[in-house]
C-alpha cells in the first residue's frame, strides 16, 4: 500500500529556454522577427504600429481605423475581402489599445500566399468608405450601450480616469463620440500612422523561407519611413480617495481599488508582480484564500501589475453580493495591511516562488505564446535579458524586501476606491 | 494528426497518452462521464457546485491546490449538461503530483462542512454575476425550458435557480460523489513531456488500487418531438431588443450534426458569412447577428440570436432571418461556398490543437463519444458532406415548428 498522505517527491524548475526571435529587414529597413517553431503547419503574422489611441486627436479615430482597414481598399470591396480571408480559412484580427495598434493574421501555411497580398493592401490601400464608416459607428455605439450596463465595465473605465486624470490613457469614451467622428479624420490619421509610420512585423509558427520573400515583395518596396512617436502622457490621478458609481438595480457590486504606479523599466517592478501574486495572482493568492475560499463573497476576486508604456498601475477587481460589499472592502483592506505588517512566511514565498516559475513556463508554451513574449520587451526596449533577470528575481526575493515594498507602495492613504452598484 | 496510446485498468479506467516533446509541459485531464443532465429536477446546478467541492480537499490531502502550485502547476474544471472535466498543467518533471492529487480525489473528497458552506456561496455569487449582473444573462434561464419540455437540457448548469443551489446538503454531495466519482466514469488523458511507459507505472501505482464499480447505465427522459411554434416574450432593463430563435436538431454523433454545424457558419461564421452581410451590413437590421450549434451529446439545439438594430421592429427583423432561412432551404449551396466553408473548418480544427491541454480534451471528449480515434477524423467528416445533405438537414430541421423563440425586448421607460 502507498501511503497517499506523504506528498511526492518533486524538483525546482532550474532551466527555463526561451526560443528567441530572429532578426532581420526587409529592403526598405522594416524589422521582421520570427518565431520558427510549433507542430503545426499554421504562421500568425502581426504588423504591430504605434498607432494607439494616444496618438488620436478625436476620440476613438484610433480604433475606428484600426477596425475599418478590412472594410474597403481601392481595388476591392468589404465583402470581397471577407470573402477572400474566409475561402482559404484565414482569420484576421484588428487590436487597437491605448498604446499600439495591431493586424494580425492567422492561416495555414499552405494558404498563406493567398491571402498575404490582401493583408498589405488592407494596410497601404484601405478607403473606409463613407457607409462602412456609417455602420461601424452605429454598432460600435450598440455594443457601447450593452456594455454600459456592466459594472465590471463601468468600474474599468471609471478607474483609468480616477488613476490617470483628463488624458488619453484616462479617457473614458461617450456616448457623442459616435456621431463626432468623421471619415476625414480617419483618412488622416491613416495617412499618419499606417501610411507614414514604420511598422514592425512578426512572424511565429513553422515559418519556410519564401514567406520572408514574399514580404517583401509586398511590404519591403515602399519607401522608408520613420517610425511614429508615442504622443506624451501627464498623469494626474484624482485627489478623491473614494468613488462610488449609482447603478440601483444592480445585484453585486464591482469593486476597483489601486493606485498609480510605474511600468516594468521600474526597477521595483518584478518585485511588485511578485507582491502583487501573493496578494490576489494566483487562485491560492490570499484575496482569494480569503475573500472567495473563506467567506464565500464572490465567485474571484484578483489583482494585477499592468504595465503600459508611459506608466503602470496595480488593482484589485472583485464583483461581490451588495450585501457584502462592506465586509468584502474590510477583508481587502486587511489583506493588504498584512502584507505592510508582517512578514510572509518561507512556505509561502516558496509556493509562490514555485508557482510563478511554472507560470512563466507556461506562458511560452508555443510559438504564438513566445511572440507575446517578445513583443512584451520590444514594445518597451527591452531585451531577452529581461526575462533572465524577472527568473532571478523570482528565486532572489526575501519575505524581507516584499514587505518593504508592501510598505513603500501599499499605504492605505496611496490607494484609491471605486465601487460601482447600489448605494448603501 | 493526433498521435496516442490507449490503455485501460482493470477497475475500468480508461487512459490515453499524447506524447509531445516540443513543451516542458504536462496535462493531465480527467473526464468524468457526468453532467447536469444527470440532476435530480428539484436538485439542479448539482453537478457544478460538486465540481466546486471537488477542490475541497480529498480522503489523504486536505488542500488541493497548494500543493500543486508548490511545484510549479495549475488546474481548472469546468461544467457541462453532458460532463464534468478537470485539467491541470505542471512542469513534466513533477508529473507525480498530478497522478497523487487526482487519484486521491477519486478516491474520496473529505467532504468537509466548511467547503460546502463556502462553495454554496461561491457558486450563488457566480449564479448572480453571470445570469443576472449582465444584461441578456438569463436568456437560458428562460431559452432551455421553454426548447424542452422533458429532457433534462431543459435547466442550464448553473442550475434552474438559486433556491437549489441553497438547499444543497452534506448527504447529496455524497450520494453524488458514490454514484458517478470513480474510475469506472472517468477517462483520464495524459499529455505532453512524458513517455508512454512512465504514464503506465505511474497510471498503476496510483489509481490502480481503487475499486471499481458498475455505473447503472443513464435513461434519460426524451423529449418528445416539438409540434408547434414556441414563443416566450420578455421585458428587461437592456437597451437593444434581442431575439433568440432555438431549433431542435440531432446528436453530436450523427451524421447531420456536422451539416448543421457547417449551416450555422454559413449563415454567421466570418465577415463574409451570409446573415452578416446582408442583416448587418446590407439592411442594417441587426448590430449582432449570430448561428451556431450547442454541440450537445443528445439531441441539441441550433440557435439563431441577434440583437436589433434602435428603432428595427422585431417583426421586420425576424421576417429578414426567415428569409435567409428559406433561401438556404431552396437554393442548393454553391460549390465554392461550401468549399470556403470547408476550407474554414479545416483551418479551426489546426488552430484548435496547438497546445497539451488543447489536445488532451479533445481525445477525451472522442473517447467519450465513442472512439478517441475519432479526433482525427472530423476534417474528413467536414470534407464528406455535399450540398444536398445541407439542403436536406435544413430542410429538416430549420422549420418554425421546430423552433422556440424568445423575444427579449427592451423596457419601455
Amino acid at each position: 500500500m502507498i501511503n497517499r498522505s506523504i506528498v511526492p517527491s518533486s524538483k525546482e524548475i532550474e532551466q527555463i529556454k526561451l526560443i528567441e526571435a530572429a532578426k532581420s529587414e526587409l529592403s526598405n529597413g522594416i524589422p521582421v522577427y520570427t518565431i520558427n517553431t510549433g507542430s503545426q503547419q499554421l504562421i500568425k503574422i502581426e504588423i504591430l504600429l504605434n498607432a494607439g489611441s494616444v496618438n488620436e486627436h478625436k476620440a476613438i479615430t484610433a480604433r475606428a481605423t484600426n477596425s475599418l482597414l478590412k472594410e474597403g481598399t481601392k481595388n476591392h470591396s468589404s465583402s470581397q475581402i471577407a470573402e477572400q480571408f474566409d475561402f482559404y480559412g484565414a482569420f484576421l484580427e484588428t487590436d487597437c489599445s491605448k498604446d499600439s495598434a495591431c493586424i494580425a493574421l492567422y492561416s495555414l501555411n499552405k494558404h498563406l500566399s493567398n491571402v498575404l497580398p490582401l493583408l498589405s493592401e488592407i494596410m497601404y490601400e484601405a478607403v473606409f468608405p463613407q457607409n462602412e464608416l456609417e455602420v461601424y459607428l452605429q454598432n460600435s455605439h450598440q455594443h457601447f450601450l450593452v456594455n454600459n450596463q456592466k459594472v465590471d465595465v463601468i468600474a474599468r473605465n471609471h478607474f483609468a480616469e480616477i488613476i490617470f486624470g483628463e488624458n488619453k490613457y484616462g479617457y473614458r469614451t461617450k456616448e457623442e463620440d459616435y456621431t463626432n467622428l468623421k471619415q476625414d479624420d480617419i483618412k488622416a490619421f491613416h495617412k499618419s500612422y499606417y501610411l507614414n509610420n514604420s511598422p514592425t512585423i512578426i512572424l511565429s509558427g513553422l515559418i519556410d523561407d519564401t514567406v520572408h520573400t514574399q514580404l517583401d515583395s509586398l511590404f519591403g518596396k515602399s519607401a522608408k519611413t520613420k517610425k511614429q512617436q508615442h504622443a506624451g502622457i501627464q498623469t494626474v490621478s484624482s485627489l478623491q480617495q473614494k468613488h462610488h458609481i449609482d447603478k440601483a438595480d444592480a445585484v453585486q457590486t464591482a469593486i476597483r481599488i489601486g493606485r498609480l504606479l510605474f511600468n516594468k523599466t521600474h526597477p521595483d517592478y518584478f518585485g511588485m508582480l511578485i507582491l502583487n501574486s501573493l496578494l490576489g495572482g494566483y487562485f491560492g493568492s490570499r484575496l482569494m484564500s480569503n475573500i472567495r475560499e473563506d467567506k464565500g463573497y464572490t465567485y474571484g476576486i484578483g489583482s494585477g501589475v499592468v504595465s503600459m508604456k508611459q506608466t503602470g498601475y496595480f488593482v484589485i477587481s472583485t464583483e461581490v453580493g451588495v450585501d457584502v460589499t462592506n465586509d468584502a472592502l474590510k477583508e481587502i483592506y486587511y489583506e493588504i495591511k498584512r502584507l505592510r505588517e508582517e512578514l510572509v512566511s518561507e512556505e509561502e514565498l516558496y509556493l509562490v516562488k514555485n508557482y510563478l516559475l511554472g507560470t512563466f513556463i507556461r506562458s511560452a508554451d508555443g510559438p504564438f505564446e513566445l511572440a507575446n513574449k517578445f513583443k512584451g520587451i520590444y514594445e518597451y526596449g527591452l531585451d531577452y535579458n529581461y526575462y533572465t533577470q524577472y527568473i532571478e528575481s523570482i528565486k532572489a526575493i526575501s519575505s524581507k524586501r516584499l514587505n518593504e515594498l508592501a510598505n513603500t507602495y501599499l499605504q492605505e492613504k496611496d490607494l484609491v476606491e471605486l465601487t460601482v452598484g447600489k448605494n448603501n | 494528426m493526433i498521435e496516442f496510446s490507449t490503455f485501460k485498468l482493470e477497475n475500468g479506467l480508461r487512459v490515453i497518452h499524447h506524447f509531445d516533446n516540443s513543451t516542458q509541459l504536462v496535462c493531465l485531464n480527467i473526464l468524468y462521464d457526468v453532467g447536469s443532465r444527470d440532476e435530480n429536477p428539484k436538485k439542479t446546478g448539482f453537478a457544478h457546485l460538486f465540481e466546486h467541492l471537488m477542490f475541497g480537499g480529498s480522503v489523504n490531502i486536505p488542500n488541493y491546490d497548494e500543493p500543486l502550485q508548490r511545484v510549479g502547476g495549475e488546474n481548472n474544471a469546468f461544467t457541462t449538461n453532458d460532463i464534468t472535466n478537470y485539467y491541470l498543467t505542471l512542469p513534466a518533471n513533477n508529473i507525480e503530483t498530478a497522478f497523487w492529487l487526482e487519484s486521491d480525489r477519486m478516491i474520496s473528497l473529505a467532504f468537509s462542512e466548511k467547503s460546502l458552506e463556502t462553495q454554496r456561496s461561491v457558486v450563488i455569487e457566480e449564479f448572480k454575476q453571470r445570469y443576472f449582473n449582465q444584461p441578456y444573462g438569463d436568456v437560458w434561464l428562460l431559452l432551455r425550458p421553454l426548447a424542452y419540455t422533458t429532457h433534462p437540457y431543459k435547466w442550464p448548469t448553473i442550475g434552474k435557480e438559486i433556491k437549489h443551489i441553497e438547499d444543497a446538503k452534506m448527504e447529496d454531495v455524497k450520494s453524488f460523489f458514490h454514484t458517478f466519482y470513480n474510475p469506472t466514469n472517468a477517462i483520464m488523458v495524459v499529455a505532453g513531456n512524458t513517455t508512454l511507459e512512465e504514464t503506465k507505472l505511474l497510471t498503476e501505482k496510483w489509481f490502480a488500487p481503487i475499486n471499481g464499480k458498475i455505473i447503472t447505465p443513464r435513461n434519460l427522459p426524451k423529449e418528445p418531438k416539438q409540434r408547434e411554434a414556441r414563443t416566450l416574450t420578455v421585458e428587461r432593463d437592456v437597451p437593444l431588443d434581442a431575439i433568440y430563435k432555438a431549433y431542435h436538431m440531432c446528436k453530436r454523433m450523427d451524421a447531420d450534426f456536422y451539416a448543421m454545424d457547417m449551416l450555422s457558419d454559413i449563415l454567421s461564421n466570418g465577415d463574409s458569412s451570409r446573415l452578416y452581410i446582408e442583416l448587418v451590413k446590407k439592411q442594417q437590421l441587426f448590430s449582432s447577428i449570430h448561428a451556431y450549434v450547442m454541440g450537445d451529446l443528445d439531441e441539441g439545439l441550433f440557435v439563431i440570436s441577434g440583437k436589433l438594430v434602435k428603432g428595427i421592429k422585431m417583426e421586420d427583423a425576424e421576417k429578414a432571418i426567415e428569409a435567409e432561412i428559406n433561401k438556404i432551404k431552396l437554393q442548393r449551396i454553391e460549390d465554392s461556398e461550401l468549399q470556403k466553408i470547408k476550407n474554414k473548418l479545416e483551418s479551426i480544427l489546426v488552430f484548435n490543437q496547438m497546445n497539451i491541454l488543447e489536445k488532451a480534451m479533445g481525445l477525451a471528449t472522442f473517447e467519450l463519444m465513442g472512439d478517441a480515434a475519432l479526433v482525427n477524423n472530423e476534417t474528413e467528416r467536414y470534407a464528406a458532406v455535399t450540398a444536398n445533405q445541407l439542403q436536406n438537414a435544413a430542410n429538416k430541421y430549420i422549420q418554425e415548428s421546430n423552433c422556440s423563440t424568445l423575444y427579449y425586448l427592451s423596457k419601455k421607460k
